[in-house]
C-alpha cells in the first residue's frame, strides 16, 4: 500500500532532524509488501480511484460521475503540475454539500498507526450525530480507536497527527475533512508515540 | 479663485433667505420651526419638529445578527403560552416579540408587518420599526375671491365653494377640523403653506389665480385673476412602530358583535397599488368573515371592517400572498374564495371544497402562491395538487407523511408545521417551484436567547411555569408535551435536583454544582440558566401553538442554522464556510492556524536556499531546456466573432502562453488560430495590452469581449465564446489574472479607484494614474485597464476612504467588503474572505398588441402593417410569452407572466392603454378615435452570483452619494457622509459610516415635500438633490455636527427641462436632465452656494460623476468610433480647470455598454506611492503598439 509522503514523514519521521534523509533505492523492489507501479498512468489511476472512494463516501459519488473526464484530468494534472488553482478548481465541488445537512454522507479517513500490524483503520463515521451535534476528532478517535485517546486523568501518550501539526480534538470533523484533506480526498491521521523528551 | 474661497470650508451659517437674486427664484421649504440643538434629540422624539427624531440609534427589525450573507427576514410564531417570538433566517435563536406584555393567540405575519389576535380578543398590528417614518401629507385649501373694496377675502359668493377646502372644492376642510386617524398617529409639524407649484416657485404665499372656481390656476396674478388658492399641508407620522398597536374596535355594537378568533394577511401581490397593499381577512366565534378595507403601508391600520357572507359557519381563514383565500368551515368543508383581482380584492364568489374523506373534516388551511395545504381532524397533513391562480379549488387532495396540529405556508411557498405530539416546529425542507410538496419535514431546534434574557418579573406565573418546565424537561422527562400543568408542577424544589444532576452529567464539570444545595427557592433557580457556561439549547425545547412565515423568505440558495445546536458549524456554501462565523474565533480553529504557521516555519524557511529538485515547467512546448525564462501554455477550443466576411462565429483554437521572466514578472500572448478558405492563420493579443475583459451573456452564448486601446477607438472588440458557463469562466479568470499579472496588479482595489456597472450589471474597477487628472501629458482613457469585480449592481459609488455601495437593480442596497473576485471568478483572483451571495431581480416586459375592427372589436389580429401582435416596447421586435427569455443564462424565472398595470400614463382595469395608431402616445381610456391597444405583461426573473458585497438591510434605495474627500484633507476622524434617496422617494442620511464601518448604523430620514430621486454630496457638504417633478434642491447648512442639514432652497430646472440627476464635485454642480442634456451650475460660490443659472454643456449624456477635483466623467451616448457607434462610453470633460470648470472637449474610453461610472474616490493628483507604478509604467508604452499585433493575418501553421 503507498502512503502519501507527508503521512510517511508524520509518521516515521517526525521526529526526525531536518531536512529529512531520503534513501532512494533502484533495486530490489519490496515486491510482496508494495505494489509494483509499473507506469504513470497507474499512479493516475491510483491516485483516481482514491478520490472516488472518497466521493463515494461523501456523496455516493454522486458528485464525481457528474463531472467529465476533463474535469478528472484536471484533478490529476494539477496534482502533478503542484498548480494548486487547477486543482481546486475541481477539487472544492468535491468539498461541498447540499445546503440541507450539514455535512457529508461520512467522513473518508484513515487512521494509521506505528504500533500495529493493521495497515489503517477505515469505517464508517458521520460527520453529525443524530441529534444534529457536530462530531469532532475526539469523537472519531473515541469511536474507532479508543487506544490513542489518553483517558480523562491519564497521561498523554500519544500525539494524533495531520499534516504535521496536532489538531485540537474539539475541532469539528467536517471542518477538517473539508481543510485537511489530503489530495486524494482523505483525512490521513497518524497516531505516533508522544515523544519521551 | 472659487476654489481658494471654498478650501476655507464655509461651515457658518448660509444665508437662510437669500435676498436681491433676481435671477435665482429660492423658495424655502421648511418642514416646521428650527431644529433643536443637537444635545436636545434624544428627548424630541415625540416634539413636532420633525426630523431629528429619527436619528435615535434603533434596534434593527427583524433583529439582524452579525455580518450575514442573506436577507434577513424572520419567522414569527406564539408558544403555548401566548408569547410572540421571531426567528431570524440569518439567526439561530427565537428573540422574544419586543412588546411583550401581551399574549397572542393567533399571529399572521407579512414582510413588514404582523397582525395578530391577542388574549383579549382584539385585534393588534405590529409594524416593523424603519428608519424611515410612515407619514401621509394632509392638505387643505384655502380659497379667496377678490372684491372692489378689500381685494382677496374671504367672502365668498354664495354658490362659491368653502373658503377652506379639498382639492375639489366639494368637501369643507377647516384646517383645525383635520383629525388624526387614531391614537398612533400624532403630527409631525403644524400646518404650512405649500410655494411649490408643479415644480415652480410662487410668489411669496402660495397663491395661485384663476378666472373662477373652478379653472386653471397660475402663479401669475393678472388683472382678470378674481380667485386665488393656496394649498396648505401638514404630516402626520405613525408612532407606534415596533409596538402592537390596537385596531380600534367599532364604535357600532351591531356592526361588530363578537370577538374574533382567527385572521390572517395576504393578499400583497394582487397589487401594489397603494404601496404596501395588504388584503386583510378575519373570523369572528360566531363563524363570520371579515375584512379589513384599505390597509396599506401609510395606513396600516386600515380603516374599518366589513361583513363578507359566507354559506355557512367559518372557523379558521388564510389568506395566500396573491389570490387565494381558503376558510374552513366549521362541517370541516373548505371555501375558496373566487374572482380576487387587482380590482376587487375582496372576491366575489365562494365554492366549495370537499374534504379528503368525509369521516375527517378539514380543520386548518393555509395557502401559498399556488399551493394549498390543510390539516384534518385526525391531524393528518394534505396537500392540494393543481392550485393556481385560475382554478383556486384544485384538484385532489395528496395525503402528506406527518401528523400536525397546524401548517402554514410562507413567502416562496415555503412550508412550516407544529408537530402534533411534540409541539415542535417543523420546516417542509425541499420545497421549490418544480416540488411545491418538499421533501422531509425537518425540526427547528433553535434556542430561545430570550429565555436567558428575559427577567422573571416581566412575565405572568404561566410564563415562568413555562419556563421552568422547557428548562428542565429535557432531563427530567416529567412533563408532557402540550401539559402545561405538569410543567408548571416539575420546577418544585424536589423535582429539579434530579433534572439538574441529569444535565450536569450531560454536560460535564460545571460550577453551577457546588452551588447548587443551596438554590432552593424559585428565584435563584430562576437564575441558574445564567450561571452555565454555554446553556444548552437543545434541552429547551419550546412547546408551540402557532406559526406564521408570510414575513419570512427562505429560498433554495439560503443557508438556515435553524437545524443545529452547534454554534461552531460552518455553512456548506465554500464562500460562506469563509465568512465570519462562530467557527473562524474558536480556539481549535486558532491553534490550528498557529500550528500550521510554525509548521511552515520550522520545515520549509528555513530550507529555501536549497535548490528545486524538479523544475516546473508546465506542459512545455517542445523540449524547453532552458531553465528561464519558464513557458506555460494552455489551449483550448472556443469561438471567436469573425470581424470581416463571413461575419459569423467560427470555431477556433486558442492558445495563452504564459512566460515568466527571471524576475519573476509575467508576460502573455493571446493566440487565436483560425482557418479561413482552408488557409490557417492567427491573430494574437499582449495580454499586458488588455484594458478590458467583459462578459456578455447573451441568451445562447457564454461569450466574453476583450478591448485593447486600440479596440476601444474602433469600438468593436474581440470577441471569444465558450461552450459552457464553466469552460467561460475558467478562461475569464485565466485571462484576468494574466492581466492583472503582467500589470502587477493584486488584491483589493485602491481606495481612490474608479467603478463602473455596465448595462449587464457588472462590476469593473479601474486604478487612477496620478496624470490621469495630471495638468500636461494625461492618460487617454482608452488606456485605463479596468477589471472586474464579482456582483451585479445598477449603481455604484465610492469614495476615497474607501467606503462603497452599490444598488442592484431590485433597489437592494450593498456594501462592498474590500474583498475581490467572487462572480465568475475563482481560485487566486478571488479573495477568500468577503465574498458573499449576491443577488438581483428585474422585470422583462414584453406588449400585446390589439387592433379594434368593426365586427369583433378589438382582436389580435392587426393589420399587415402593425407591429407584431407580441412584442417588445418598440414594437420591432416578435416577442411572445413563450419565446421570450430571461436576460441571460444567468437570469432565471421566478414568477409566471403578469399584467404590468404600473405603467407611465395609467391604464383602463385590465391594463389596457389606448392610442390611435401605433406608435402613438398611449392613454388610458378609450375614446371613440382609438383604433389600437396595448398592454405590459411583465415576468420577474432573480440572478444569484457572489461577489465582495454585504447587503444593507431594512430601506431600498434609488440613488446614493458619500462625500468626497477634498485633496488634503486626511480622514480627521469625522464620520463620512452618505446620503440617498429611498425607492419611495425619500430622502436619507447615513450615521455611523466610517472606514472601519462602511455600512454605518442608521438612517435619519429628511423631510420633503414630494418624493425625491436623486442626489449628490460635494466636498464641502453641498448637498443637492433632483425631485420628481424636475426641479432641483440645496439643502443649506449641512455639516458633520448637523449631517441632516436645515431646509431645502427650490432651484426651478433649466427652462422646459426636467432634471433627473444631479452630481456636485469641489466646487461644481452639473445636473442633467429627462434629454440626455449636461448642465452646468454657474455662479455658485460659498456665500450663494445655490448657484444663479444653469449653463448648458453637452448632449446625449447618460450619466455624470463629478469628482473631487471638480473633473468631470460622463457615460455618454452616441460616441462614433472608427468602427461603430456606441451606446454608454465612458468619458472624461477635457480642459477642466479651475477658471473654466465646464471644460471643453470630450476624451472618449471604454464602452460602449456602460451604464454607471463613480469617479468621486480619484482624490489624488500628485505622484503616489509604489502601488501606482504598474500603471503608470504601462502608460510609458508608446501608444502605437496597440494597432500592431491587431492585423497580422499571417499565414502560421501550429
Amino acid at each position: 500500500m503507498h502512503y502519501p509522503i507527508g503521512l510517511l514523514f508524520d509518521l516515521l519521521a517526525s521526529s526526525s532532524a531536518l531536512p529529512w534523509n531520503i534513501t532512494v533505492h533502484f533495486k530490489s523492489f519490496p515486491e510482496k509488501d508494495l505494489l509494483h507501479c509499473p507506469s504513470k498512468d497507474v499512479i493516475e489511476a491510483h491516485f483516481m480511484s482514491c478520490v472516488k472512494e472518497a466521493d463515494a463516501l461523501k456523496h455516493k459519488s454522486q458528485v464525481i460521475n457528474e463531472m467529465q473526464k476533463k474535469d478528472h484530468k484536471q484533478l490529476w494534472m494539477g496534482l502533478q503540475n503542484d498548480r494548486f488553482d487547477q486543482f481546486w478548481a475541481i477539487n472544492r465541488k468535491l468539498m461541498e454539500y447540499p445546503a440541507e445537512e450539514n455535512g457529508f454522507r461520512y467522513i473518508p479517513f484513515r487512521i494509521y498507526q506505528t504500533t500495529t500490524e493493521r495497515p489503517f483503520i477505515q469505517k464508517l463515521f458521520r460527520p453529525v450525530s443524530t441529534d444534529g451535534q457536530l462530531h469532532t476528532l475526539g469523537d472519531l478517535l473515541k469511536e474507532v480507536c479508543p487506544s490513542a485517546v489518553a483517558p480523562e486523568d491519564g497521561e498523554k501518550k500519544n500525539q494524533v497527527m495531520i499534516h504535521g501539526i496536532e489538531p485540537m480534538l474539539e475541532t469539528p470533523l467536517q471542518w477538517l475533512s473539508e481543510h485537511l484533506s489530503y489530495p486524494d480526498n482523505f483525512l490521513h491521521i497518524s497516531i505516533i508515540p508522544q515523544p519521551t523528551d | 479663485m472659487k476654489a481658494i474661497l471654498y478650501s476655507q470650508r464655509n461651515e457658518g451659517p448660509v444665508p437662510r433667505r437669500p435676498t436681491g437674486l433676481c435671477a435665482v427664484s429660492v423658495a424655502e421649504h421648511r418642514c416646521g420651526p428650527a431644529h433643536p440643538p443637537r444635545s436636545r434629540r434624544g428627548k424630541e422624539r415625540r416634539n413636532s419638529s420633525g426630523e431629528w427624531q429619527e436619528e435615535g440609534v434603533r434596534g434593527r427589525w427583524p433583529p439582524k445578527a452579525a455580518p450575514a450573507a442573506m436577507p434577513s427576514s424572520a419567522l414569527w410564531a406564539v408558544d403555548l403560552f401566548g408569547r410572540v417570538f421571531t426567528l431570524s433566517t440569518a439567526g439561530q435563536h427565537w428573540e422574544p416579540c419586543r412588546d411583550a406584555q401581551l399574549e397572542f393567540k393567533r399571529v399572521s405575519a407579512a414582510r413588514d408587518c404582523c397582525w395578530g389576535i391577542a388574549c383579549d380578543h382584539q385585534v393588534y398590528v405590529l409594524v416593523g420599526a424603519s428608519d424611515v417614518p410612515i407619514r401621509c401629507q394632509e392638505e387643505a385649501y384655502e380659497n379667496q375671491r377678490w372684491n372692489p373694496v378689500g381685494g382677496f377675502c374671504e367672502t365668498l359668493l354664495p354658490s362659491d365653494r368653502w373658503p377652506w377646502s379639498d382639492v375639489s372644492g366639494l368637501q369643507h376642510r377647516p384646517l383645525d377640523g383635520v383629525a388624526l386617524p387614531s391614537l398612533h398617529w400624532e403630527w409631525e409639524s403644524d400646518w404650512y403653506v405649500d410655494e411649490n407649484f408643479g415644480g415652480e416657485p410662487t410668489e411669496k404665499g402660495g397663491w395661485t389665480y384663476a378666472i373662477d372656481f373652478p379653472a386653471a390656476y397660475t402663479r401669475d396674478k393678472k388683472w382678470n385673476s378674481c380667485v386665488r388658492r393656496r394649498r396648505w399641508i401638514r404630516y402626520r407620522r405613525y408612532k407606534s412602530q415596533d409596538a402592537w398597536a390596537k385596531i380600534p374596535s367599532e364604535d357600532d355594537p351591531q356592526q361588530l358583535p363578537d370577538p374574533f378568533s382567527d385572521l390572517s394577511v395576504g393578499g400583497w401581490e394582487v397589487t401594489d397599488e397603494p404601496v404596501g397593499r395588504l388584503s386583510v381577512w378575519a373570523v369572528t366565534l360566531q363563524g363570520k368573515v371579515w375584512y379589513r378595507e384599505n390597509v396599506s403601508h401609510h395606513n396600516p391600520e386600515g380603516s374599518s371592517w366589513s361583513l363578507v357572507d359566507t354559506p355557512g359557519e367559518a372557523v379558521q381563514i388564510s389568506c395566500g400572498p396573491h389570490d387565494l383565500l381558503w376558510v374552513t368551515l366549521w362541517e370541516g368543508q373548505a371555501l375558496v374564495r373566487e374572482g380576487i383581482n387587482r380590482n376587487n380584492p375582496k372576491g366575489s364568489s365562494w365554492s366549495t371544497v370537499e374534504p379528503p374523506t368525509s369521516e375527517n373534516g378539514i380543520l386548518h388551511v393555509s395557502t401559498g402562491v399556488c399551493v394549498v395545504w390543510a390539516v384534518t381532524k385526525d391531524r393528518k397533513v394534505w396537500f392540494r395538487r393543481g392550485v393556481n391562480s385560475h382554478n383556486p379549488c384544485g384538484t385532489s387532495w395528496i395525503e402528506m407523511f406527518g401528523e400536525m396540529m397546524m401548517v402554514n405556508v410562507g413567502l416562496n411557498d415555503q412550508v412550516w408545521g407544529i408537530g402534533c405530539v411534540d409541539r415542535a416546529l417543523y420546516f417542509r425542507q425541499g420545497v421549490t417551484q418544480s416540488e411545491l410538496s418538499g421533501k422531509t419535514w425537518k425540526v427547528i431546534v433553535a434556542g430561545r436567547e430570550g429565555d436567558r434574557s428575559l427577567s422573571g418579573s416581566s412575565f405572568s406565573l404561566h410564563s415562568a411555569g413555562c419556563f421552568f418546565g422547557n428548562e428542565v424537561r429535557g432531563s427530567a422527562e416529567s412533563c408532557g408535551p402540550g401539559d402545561t400543568d405538569a410543567s408548571w408542577e416539575v420546577p418544585g424544589p424536589a423535582s429539579s435536583p434530579a433534572g439538574l444532576r441529569g444535565k450536569e452529567s450531560w454536560k460535564g464539570p460545571s460550577h453551577a454544582t457546588a452551588n447548587f444545595p443551596e438554590a432552593t427557592d424559585l428565584s435563584s433557580l430562576r437564575l441558574l440558566p445564567l450561571g452555565l457556561e454555554e446553556p444548552d439549547s437543545a434541552d429547551c425545547h419550546a412547546l408551540w401553538a402557532w406559526v406564521s412565515g408570510g414575513g419570512c423568505a427562505v429560498e433554495a440558495h439560503t443557508t438556515l442554522k435553524w437545524f443545529t445546536t452547534q454554534s461552531g458549524l460552518c455553512p456548506s456554501v465554500q464562500t460562506l464556510s469563509l465568512s465570519i462565523t462562530p467557527a473562524q474565533t474558536a480556539a481549535w480553529r486558532k491553534q490550528i492556524f498557529q500550528q500550521l504557521t510554525e509548521r511552515t516555519k520550522r520545515e520549509l524557511e528555513n530550507f529555501q536556499h536549497y535548490e528545486q529538485a524538479v523544475e516546473q515547467v508546465r506542459n512545455a512546448r517542445g523540449t524547453s531546456s532552458s531553465r528561464h525564462p519558464s513557458v506555460w501554455v494552455k489551449t483550448g477550443a472556443l469561438q471567436w466573432w469573425c470581424d470581416w466576411k463571413p461575419h459569423k462565429w467560427m470555431d477556433v483554437h486558442v492558445a495563452l502562453e504564459q512566460l515568466t521572466g527571471h524576475d519573476g514578472a509575467q508576460d502573455s500572448i493571446l493566440f487565436i488560430y483560425y482557418v479561413v478558405h482552408e488557409e490557417k492563420k492567427y491573430i494574437h493579443v499582449f495580454l499586458n495590452e488588455v484594458t478590458a475583459l467583459v462578459p456578455v451573456f447573451s441568451e445562447a452564448k457564454h461569450s466574453f469581449a476583450l478591448y485593447t486601446p486600440e479596440r476601444t477607438r474602433q469600438r468593436w472588440p474581440v470577441r471569444l465564446a465558450a461552450a459552457t458557463e464553466q469552460d467561460m469562466s475558467d478562461w475569464l479568470t485565466l485571462l484576468n489574472l494574466s492581466c492583472c499579472e503582467s500589470r502587477r496588479m493584486h488584491g483589493r482595489p485602491s481606495p481612490q479607484a474608479i467603478w463602473s456597472v455596465t448595462c449587464k450589471g457588472d462590476i469593473f474597477v479601474s486604478e487612477p494614474s496620478p496624470d490621469l487628472e495630471g495638468p500636461e501629458r494625461r492618460l487617454p482613457c482608452d488606456q485605463m485597464f479596468w477589471r472586474q469585480i464579482g456582483g451585479h449592481l445598477r449603481v455604484v459609488e465610492a469614495n476615497s476612504r474607501g467606503v462603497v455601495w452599490g444598488i442592484g437593480y431590485d433597489h437592494t442596497a450593498w456594501v462592498y467588503t474590500g474583498g475581490y473576485g467572487g462572480g465568475c471568478f475563482q481560485g487566486l483572483a478571488s479573495s477568500t474572505s468577503n465574498v458573499f451571495t449576491q443577488w438581483d431581480v428585474k422585470f422583462v416586459h414584453i406588449y400585446e398588441n390589439q387592433r379594434w375592427n368593426p365586427v369583433t372589436g378589438y382582436t389580435s389580429r392587426g393589420l399587415p402593417t402593425d407591429r407584431y401582435m407580441w412584442s417588445d416596447a418598440t414594437g420591432l421586435q416578435e416577442c411572445t410569452k413563450a419565446s421570450t427569455k430571461p436576460p441571460s443564462l444567468q437570469w432565471t424565472w421566478v414568477s409566471d407572466w403578469f399584467v404590468d398595470f404600473s405603467v407611465p400614463g395609467g391604464t383602463d382595469p385590465e391594463g389596457w392603454q389606448y392610442a390611435s395608431d401605433f406608435p402613438a402616445s398611449y392613454h388610458k381610456y378609450k375614446t371613440m378615435k382609438d383604433f389600437v391597444r396595448r398592454r405590459c405583461w411583465a415576468r420577474k426573473c432573480k440572478l444569484v452570483t457572489t461577489g465582495p458585497w454585504l447587503e444593507v438591510t431594512s430601506v431600498a434605495l434609488r440613488d446614493v452619494s458619500i462625500i468626497p474627500e477634498s485633496p488634503g484633507a486626511h480622514g480627521s476622524g469625522l464620520n463620512i457622509a452618505l446620503w440617498a434617496i429611498s425607492d419611495k422617494g425619500d430622502v436619507l442620511c447615513r450615521l455611523g459610516v466610517s472606514e472601519l464601518n462602511p455600512e454605518g448604523f442608521c438612517w435619519m430620514h429628511v423631510g420633503t415635500d414630494q418624493p425625491f430621486t436623486s442626489v449628490s454630496i460635494g466636498t464641502c457638504y453641498q448637498v443637492w438633490a433632483v425631485a420628481r417633478d424636475g426641479s432641483a434642491f440645496y439643502r443649506s447648512s449641512v455639516s458633520p455636527s448637523r449631517p441632516n442639514g436645515d431646509c431645502w432652497y427650490h432651484i426651478p430646472p433649466p427652462p422646459k427641462q426636467r432634471l433627473k440627476q444631479v452630481s456636485v464635485g469641489h466646487t461644481s454642480v452639473f445636473a442633467l436632465d429627462e434629454n440626455g442634456n449636461l448642465w452646468y451650475r454657474q455662479g455658485v460660490t460659498p456665500s450663494h452656494p445655490q448657484g444663479d443659472s444653469w449653463e448648458h454643456v453637452s448632449n446625449n449624456v447618460r450619466h455624470v460623476s463629478v469628482g473631487p477635483l471638480d473633473q468631470v466623467w460622463v457615460i455618454a451616448d452616441k460616441v462614433q468610433g472608427s468602427h461603430s457607434l456606441s451606446r454608454g462610453t465612458v468619458c472624461r470633460r477635457t480642459g477642466v480647470q479651475s477658471l473654466e470648470p465646464k471644460g471643453q472637449g470630450w476624451d472618449y474610453g471604454i464602452g460602449g455598454g456602460w451604464d454607471h461610472l463613480s469617479i468621486r474616490a480619484s482624490a489624488t493628483r500628485a505622484p503616489r506611492s509604489s502601488s501606482q507604478k504598474p500603471a503608470s509604467k504601462q502608460n510609458g508604452q508608446p501608444p502605437s503598439v496597440a494597432g500592431g499585433p491587431w492585423q497580422t493575418p499571417g499565414p502560421v501553421c501550429c
